[in-house]
């Protein structure tokens, strides 16, 4: 039980020494990377399990006692975003491994990618807020070199740009953990939740605002996204899907966990987030629509998306928050897949320009498929997991009547399904002889992809279909999980007993 | 003695912050590293008032600092040396590409340029 919750943070940690000894050995290396990422989704299935009957579970490593010692904790949110992002982890591995750009710099891509991954895991069971920030540095640590992996001038240029950003947001977090500590004499979470409570109104909420820039830079919420549609589309394919599924969403979480464990409302919607979650929803989208490349448009959809994040958040009921939860787990499967299909695109193609594609429809139909179903789940449409989640949020936003952020969320659905049909009627449709010959067409003008590439990629959109399927048992999940955010007095108990 | 340390750390955050908002890129990571030092301060005087001992010898012995504090400046100033030594790394790599240290235009902002300079050009 005490091991289980480390596993997903020592597991990769340790492969990822292992792969940097065996740089000589490509295949030994991918094999490995395979192999423990595979152990640490069974430990985090398992984690899953055991929270889901047993309730939250927390560990002290080290052995010294709770407030003073580094505290894992893992309940229900934790362990199910611990569960859907190693399967991400997995199935992106084995895209990279098929993608003949990472193959170039196997050397450095296996142990930074292991290192990522436990830095996504430690960032999701970390119970204490400094521990927290160290599992940031080692989550972006990694994500610093895999973005500039390769050294080219654009890949400096934007690289640059998300590593000051990043480090100056890091620079905020060790000033707001300095003055937490300052005001309440602990970084420990649980011990936070009733000390923070404790603390005059301003200080309060000055500590809260404080956290709430942090990780809103790490989450890209608006106004502070400018990094993010910059950055991303540079990094090689894999890369880009990783980051776009999981790192805005560890800054979503830690969103979520601060604002409900240590800043609570008293059970009225906040303001300031529905109003953040208006205004990310809005630009993120008005920024698709504005753009003309796959990646990029993908990148401002980010944005948008964790508008809706934080809505059922800011609404602060058990299915406002239950919506967010559930919006997450659809989301990061939905947004990875699609950075899949883009590199998919750019692989067979060698661009993701809109001007220069066309008529892939013909040319490489499976393709397309895998880009038409999650492209229309991430718009909202019925019967797709994206309609679910949408779904849940407005319901709980009529719920506490905020008309307004319920208004804007379904305007913005509408515009997501319109920029999701420029860039199907950019890629896709039109006919194939308009455009210029490709090096990589066969005979008869079809294009074709790795198969390790359109594996996973088609393994994720079925992951998707079965998220619409499976709604009713992991919404009642999701509601489980709210239940404890909400209300954290087990979430207390487990770590201070 | 405090108020002196106070007044320190608010001076190294806005000379950070001012070289931050700079175009240099040494200059941006220089105004990173000060503003580091501005946290790391801070984060030690989280601890408390200054001037108790560091290590004391058996129990009993008196009040002595705050030693979590310091062990979390420790750790952050060992993740803000490896960041600003990457950043350095990248900045070299900048300048060996386009031999300049200025820090470029972004995609979005090249593309605003183009526009006003074709508006202008329409205007005259």
């Amino acid at each position: 039980m005490r091991a289980l919750i480390a596993l997903p943070v020592v597991l990769p940690l340790l492969a990822a020494g292992v792969s940097l000894a065996l740089h000589r050995r490509p295949a030994v290396q991918r094999a490995l990377s395979v192999v423990v990422l595979g152990a640490t989704l069974v430990a985090s299935v398992a984690l899953l399990v055991t929270v889901e009957r047993s309730g939250v579970a927390a560990v002290q490593v080290g052995g010294w006692p709770a407030p003073i010692g580094i505290t894992l904790v893992a309940d229900l949110f934790a362990a199910i975003m611990l569960v859907i992002s190693t399967v991400m982890v997995l199935a992106v591995l084995v895209y990279a491994i098929g993608h003949p750009r990472t193959r170039d710099h196997g050397l450095f891509f296996h142990p930074l990618y292991l290192i990522l991954a436990t830095g996504v895991a430690a960032s999701f069971l970390t119970g204490d807020l400094f521990n927290l920030f160290v599992a940031f540095e080692v989550t972006l640590g990694a994500s610093y070199v895999l973005i500039t992996l390769g050294g080219s001038r654009d890949q400096v240029r934007s690289g640059m740009t998300y590593v000051v950003i990043n480090l100056l947001a890091s620079t905020l977090f060790v000033t707001a953990v300095g003055l937490v500590y300052a005001a309440t004499g602990t970084v420990n979470m649980a011990d936070l939740a009733g000390r923070v409570a404790e603390l005059p109104a301003g200080v309060r909420q000055a500590l809260g605002l404080l956290l709430l820039v942090v990780f809103g830079v790490k989450a890209a919420i608006f106004p502070l996204f400018f990094w993010l549609p910059d950055s991303y589309p540079t990094a090689p394919a894999p890369v880009t899907a990783i980051f776009a599924g999981l790192l805005t969403k560890v800054g979503v979480y830690a969103i979520i966990r601060t604002q409900t464990l240590l800043f609570p409302t008293d059970g009225s919607p906040s303001t300031l987030l529905l109003a953040i979650a208006g205004g990310t929803m809005v630009v993120g989208v008005l920024g698709a629509i504005a753009q003309n490349d796959v990646k990029r448009i993908l990148s401002f959809h980010i944005i948008s998306q964790i508008g809706y994040m934080v809505l059922g958040l800011g609404l602060f009921t058990v299915a406002g928050v239950a919506g967010a939860i559930f919006y997450i787990v659809h989301h990061i499967v939905v947004k990875t897949t699609l950075f899949l299909v883009g590199g998919l695109v750019e692989q067979s193609t060698g661009t993701g320009a809109l001007s220069r594609l066309g008529g892939l429809l013909h040319r490489a139909p499976v393709v397309a498929g895998l880009f038409l179903l999650p492209a229309l789940s991430l718009a909202g449409l019925p019967p797709f997991s994206g309609f679910v989640a949408k779904l849940a949020l407005v319901q709980a936003g009529l719920a506490v009547e905020a008309h307004t952020i319920v208004a804007i969320s379904l305007l913005v659905s509408l515009l997501t399904l319109f920029s999701m049909t420029k860039i199907w009627a950019g890629v896709f449709w039109g006919a194939p002889e308009e455009v210029p010959p490709l090096e990589a067409a066969a005979g008869d003008g079809r294009l074709s992809s790795p198969a390790l590439m359109v594996a996973p990629t088609a393994a994720l959109v079925v992951l998707s279909l079965v998220i619409a399927v499976a709604a009713a048992p992991l919404w009642d999940l999701s509601e489980r999980a709210a239940a404890t955010l909400v209300d954290p007095a087990p979430y207390v108990e487990a770590v201070l007993p | 003695m405090i108020l002196v340390l106070a007044l320190l750390v608010g001076a190294l955050y806005a000379v950070g912050t001012y070289l931050l908002l700079q175009r240099t890129l040494t200059r941006v990571v220089i105004g990173l590293a000060i503003m580091g030092h501005g946290a790391n301060l801070l984060l030690l005087l989280a601890g408390g008032r200054a001037g108790r001992a560091p290590i004391v010898d058996g129990p009993g012995a008196g009040p002595f600092a705050d030693p979590l504090p310091q062990a979390l400046a420790l750790t952050a100033i060992v993740i803000t040396f490896g960041i600003t030594a990457f950043l350095l790394a990248l900045a070299y790599r900048s300048w060996l590409l386009r031999s300049d240290d200025e820090v470029e235009d972004d995609v979005e902002d090249r593309r605003i340029a183009r526009l006003v300079r074709r508006h202008e050009e329409n205007d005259s």
